[in-house]
């Protein structure tokens, strides 16, 4: 597979989830972590980018970090698959290469 | 009342995420210290900041300390004005119900427990500000 990205930002902080989907080639996917978790949640300002960027993209949230904010896994958009660590490293191997957004 | 007889009003702004950034654990901290000198504190929540009360966070898969509990003991500290952004919340699907009650107790009617929490517009929230002596943002 192409390319993993991996997003830590909360979208409502910084424009990395929105500068990273535009950037993002077909084939790629998106990992979100720690505050980029937010990114994935139902019915935020941002749900809608998402929903329409899985239309293109793979994208993978880190339970640990949904855990942690106390955001709850059914509120994660439909599509999304949650994660944990070991799924992870195996994200990491799958691609080509990584692209970690800061 | 301070030594000197001055009291001051003291708003913390806090508007980030927690476990992301270490403003949330630090801005808390600085809270609970400043408690002690007997100044008129308040708090706002605003932004990502939301995020900090919400309910049910279980940090034991990131490895770091769960410090949402602590939000309860503000009320102990006679910390009772903590003010949310009604915006806020709503622009990421949020409303109270998500959020942990934090309460005090009024000495004056017989320690009943009373709400800390208010939810404010921004605009409230600009006029709050306003009256404020000193503001500090995490």
């Amino acid at each position: 597979m192409n390319m993993l990205h991996t997003i830590n930002k909360s979208p409502f902080e910084n424009s990395t989830m929105s500068s990273c989907i535009e950037m993002c080639s077909q084939d790629s996917s998106i990992l979100f972590i720690e505050d980029g978790v937010i990114s994935v949640m139902k019915s935020t300002k941002f749900s809608e980018l998402v929903e329409n960027a899985l239309k293109e993209f793979k994208m993978y949230v880190l339970k640990p970090d949904l855990e942690a904010r106390g955001l709850s896994l059914n509120n994660v958009i439909e599509g999304v698959e949650i994660v944990g660590y070991d799924e992870f490293v195996d994200l990491t191997t799958e691609h080509k290469t990584v692209q970690s957004w800061l | 009342m301070s030594e000197d007889g001055v009291v001051k009003k003291f708003m913390y702004v806090n508007r980030k995420s927690p476990y992301g950034t270490i403003y949330a654990l630090e801005s808390l901290e600085v809270v609970l210290i400043t408690a002690a000198f007997d100044q008129d504190v308040s708090l706002t929540f605003t932004d990502d900041g939301v995020y900090q009360l919400m309910k049910g966070q279980q940090t034991d898969g990131i490895g770091m300390k769960n410090f949402s509990s602590t939000y309860s003991a503000l009320g102990d500290y006679e910390i009772n004005k903590i003010f949310i952004d009604k915006e806020s919340l709503e622009e990421r699907g949020l409303s109270l119900s998500d959020l942990q009650e934090l309460v005090w107790e009024d000495e004056d009617e017989d320690y009943a427990e009373k709400s800390s929490i208010n939810l404010v517009s921004r605009a409230e929230l600009s006029e709050i500000m306003n009256k404020q002596d000193v503001v500090l943002s995490f």
